[in-house]
């Protein structure tokens, strides 16, 4: 009995997207992102550059959503201030991506919603500042019957206030935050770090890790280990303008 | 005109010019225009309608008028082929002168001086002779083409009795032309051959041949009556034949060999031995669908019914003519004689019944039934051409990939067409003129990877406090949007030259972008305006353009 309530709950989520990365997939209930769930991300603070980098989070994730040939995904937004060519590099090429531009966040929501119940695309974002708890309950709702994946990007409102502070039913709650890059040995911008911080997730528990940002499939990794550095962090005042003497 | 060039509608110069008419008060009263006509003004006002374009999308109906585009001074119509004028039309005057269509224009000008000029428009041309196909498929016979670039065909096989005949058919085309401002010659034979021969070559302005004729009404014409190819015409002229009688003698055999299988062709064509079909064109009418009820509808659900039933039909009709529609135009029209209409559009080309009905109901609410709709007609204004696909595809084992035009017809019917776009790299070194929208079906092309931002300021900002290494370091530290940043790692410089085609301001101007990440880990992309060694490539500031993830 308990199988079978175990195997209805089971069918009753879509296919598992893991992270490849070992920890992630670990921690995370079910071995990975719900096929058929509402996803929430934001960014660690109002500033400008953990936006970003919760930015290029969802759009990993949904670049590894639509990776299949011929899929698109649908990204909603009001305000419309991404950069494509951004876009392509976190893994979404410009003919994976269809754009919606609302006027308002209800509108979006709901031509999200039409988009999830539709289920001809790989995935849906969007982007809004104001999603109350039902609206992010029909959000679910809509993923779970179109079985297509929901992130939902949500933006600062007012300063120092986390969006994810409000009640939500979302099946993962994310939180993306910018880290100071280990150095390169040669003077450079390497590859860019962020804390990862699972707030909240149905099933399982809460945590959070350093991780190395997207690349241009939209995965993660995990950082190499502080020995296995090339340089010293205590180093990099003198080696970051190397060629600058 | 008065000095000044100002035009007062209720000036004194102006009303003269309109009382042309008879006076209204001589006007018998059944006569006078009604006061709805008059407006506040005593003089009859145009109907306003008049000048709106008709639906084949020209001006006014077929019936304007032309001017006479020729006075008393002989003049031609030159069209420029090659390297060289050619006279391609004479009028009377110019052709008793002695100049004919094919001479070139400077010969024309040197044998008479004075000529008057006017160039050639083969496509206003061509357009003329369309519409007057379709006129006469809508109003002769049902079977009209264009026969070469100065002629129509008409079939008039069991239709000119509606007219009275033959004779007064051609007169009443005449005529009708005539008004029109075309002098025009009509034949009417047996064959399409002897027609166009007869029209072109056989003098009289009506030629009516009876049943049968056709052979001895060619013989005098010139072989170029026959619509020879020019090398056959070439050939024929040194054998010396000149007349179409010429070739009724000869073998078939050795003609066929000297002019070719297609003179033959021809002439049996123009005398009646072989068939030539015409090919008429088609007057496209539109897909439409009528309901009339029995008792006016004011429900949601009614309304929703009908427009299935409606929606059910086009589609049959749809179907047989193997088109696909790009928009719908739904009129209710209401009791109280006033019309709702309600349009959807889509993005490809579709006859499902259960889409279009989806993008129907979420415009429903937008329909005003008042007292109550009585009839409802579906009609379908831009259609393409859908061909039936083939199942074969969707028994493939391999997964479809999924159709997105019934979604973005549905979502684009709840925020609008310009909601949904796509962005396409356009050939732009500048980072905000990179990118367009294509629509939502297209398949776009991508980026160089050049690293660009992720989110980029609609305009860039000015930094302040800037440290830097000139002439191609990054910055060392700067203060942006009211806090300051201390630089531990950068790249570049990128150099983006300005796009002096576009603005003649950019004719020197360089970027030099950085991509810079900060102390705790922001990752931003900078500008410094000039290359820091001539000065007019920029004042070297420095500006905030995007950010990293």
């Amino acid at each position: 009995m308990l199988r079978a309530a175990v195997a209805r709950v089971a069918a009753s989520r879509g296919p598992v997207l893991p992270f490849g990365v070992g920890p992630v997939d670990h921690l995370l209930a079910g071995g990975g992102l719900d096929g058929a769930g509402l996803h929430e991300v934001a960014g660690a603070s109002a500033s400008w550059s953990d936006d970003a980098a919760a930015t290029i989070f969802a759009a990993g994730i949904a670049s590894r959503f639509a990776a299949a040939p011929d899929v698109s995904a649908l990204w909603a937004l009001t305000r419309f201030d991404l950069y494509a060519p951004g876009l392509e590099q976190a893994g979404l090429a410009p003919d994976r991506v269809l754009y919606a531009q609302g006027r308002t966040d209800k509108e979006l929501l709901a031509l999200c919603e039409d988009a999830l119940r539709d289920g001809s695309l790989a995935c849906v974002v969007a982007e809004v500042k104001a999603a109350d708890q039902t609206a992010t309950r029909r959000l679910q709702l809509a993923a779970s019957e179109g079985n297509t994946p929901m992130i939902l990007y949500r933006r600062y409102r007012r300063y120092g206030q986390c969006p994810l502070a409000d009640p939500s039913l979302a099946m993962t709650r994310w939180r993306i935050g910018t880290l100071s890059s280990g150095r390169l040995a040669s003077p450079g911008v390497g590859r860019g770090r962020w804390n990862v911080e699972l707030v909240r997730q149905r099933g399982g528990p809460p945590f959070s890790l350093e991780l190395e940002a997207c690349d241009d499939q939209g995965r993660l990794a995990l950082p190499a280990a502080t020995a296995d550095r090339a340089v010293a962090p205590g180093r990099t005042d003198t080696v970051a303008f190397g060629h600058a003497a | 005109m008065p000095r000044g060039g100002g035009w007062r509608p209720g000036a004194r110069w102006a009303q003269g010019t309109h009382s042309g008419g008879p006076s209204l008060d001589a006007l018998p009263a059944h006569q006078r225009p009604t006061m709805r006509e008059l407006g506040r003004r005593s003089e009859a006002a145009a109907p306003v309608f008049r000048a709106l374009r008709s639906d084949d999308g020209t001006s006014g109906g077929i019936a304007a008028p032309l001017p006479p585009l020729w006075g008393l001074r002989p003049t031609i119509v030159v069209a420029r082929t090659g390297q060289r004028d050619v006279v391609t039309a004479a009028c009377p005057a110019a052709l008793d002168l002695g100049l004919v269509p094919g001479m070139a224009a400077a010969h024309a000008r040197a044998l008479v001086s004075d000529l008057d000029l006017l160039d050639a428009g083969p496509d206003a041309d061509r357009a003329w002779l369309d519409r007057l196909a379709l006129h006469a498929a809508r109003c002769w016979t049902p079977t009209a083409a264009v026969s070469g670039t100065d002629g129509l065909w008409l079939d008039l096989s069991g239709t000119t009795h509606l007219f009275g005949g033959e004779e007064r058919f051609a007169a009443r085309l005449l005529g009708f032309l005539r008004r029109l401002g075309f002098t025009a010659r009509v034949a009417i034979a047996g064959t399409p051959g002897a027609a166009h021969a007869l029209a072109r070559y056989g003098g009289a302005g009506v030629r009516i041949l009876p049943e049968g004729g056709e052979s001895e009404a060619l013989a005098p014409l010139p072989l170029a009556a026959l619509r020879l190819a020019p090398e056959a015409l070439a050939a024929a002229a040194r054998f010396g034949i000149e007349r179409i009688a010429d070739l009724y003698p000869m073998p078939r055999g050795p003609l066929a060999r000297r002019l070719g299988r297609g003179a033959v062709e021809r002439l049996d064509q123009a005398r009646g031995f072989v068939p030539e079909p015409i090919v008429p064109v088609v007057p496209f009418d539109m897909p439409e669908a009528r309901r009339s009820l029995l008792e006016p509808i004011g429900t949601a659900e009614a309304i929703e019914q009908v427009i299935a039933d409606l929606l059910g039909d086009l589609v049959l009709a749809l179907r047989k003519r193997s088109l696909g529609v790009r928009s719908l135009v739904l009129r209710c029209n209401r009791l109280d004689m006033g019309a709702q209409f309600v349009t959807v559009g889509t993005a490809r080309a579709t006859r499902d019944a259960k889409h279009l009905l989806r993008l129907f109901r979420l415009r429903i609410d937008r329909i005003e039934p008042g007292l109550g709709i009585e009839t409802m007609v579906l009609a379908a204004p831009q259609v393409e051409a859908l061909a039936p696909e083939a199942i074969a595809a969707a028994l493939d084992t391999a997964r479809q990939a999924p159709d997105l035009a019934p979604l973005v017809d549905a979502l684009a019917g709840r925020a609008g067409d310009a909601a949904l776009f796509r962005l396409s790299a356009i050939e732009s070194d500048v980072p905000e003129r990179a990118i367009a929208r294509a629509g939502p079906l297209a398949k776009p092309a991508g980026w160089p990877v050049w690293p660009r931002p992720i989110r980029m300021l609609a305009r860039p900002e000015a930094l302040s406090g800037v440290v830097a290494l000139l002439p191609d370091h990054p910055p060392r530290r700067f203060a942006w949007r009211g806090r300051s940043y201390a630089v531990v790692a950068g790249d570049g410089p990128e150099r983006i030259h300005g796009e002096w085609w576009r603005r003649p301001g950019e004719m020197w101007a360089v970027r030099d972008y950085f991509r810079v990440e900060a102390t705790s880990g922001e990752r931003f992309w900078l500008f410094r305006r000039g290359d820091a060694i001539t000065d007019k490539t920029g004042d070297l500031s420095w500006y905030m353009h995007g950010v990293f993830g």
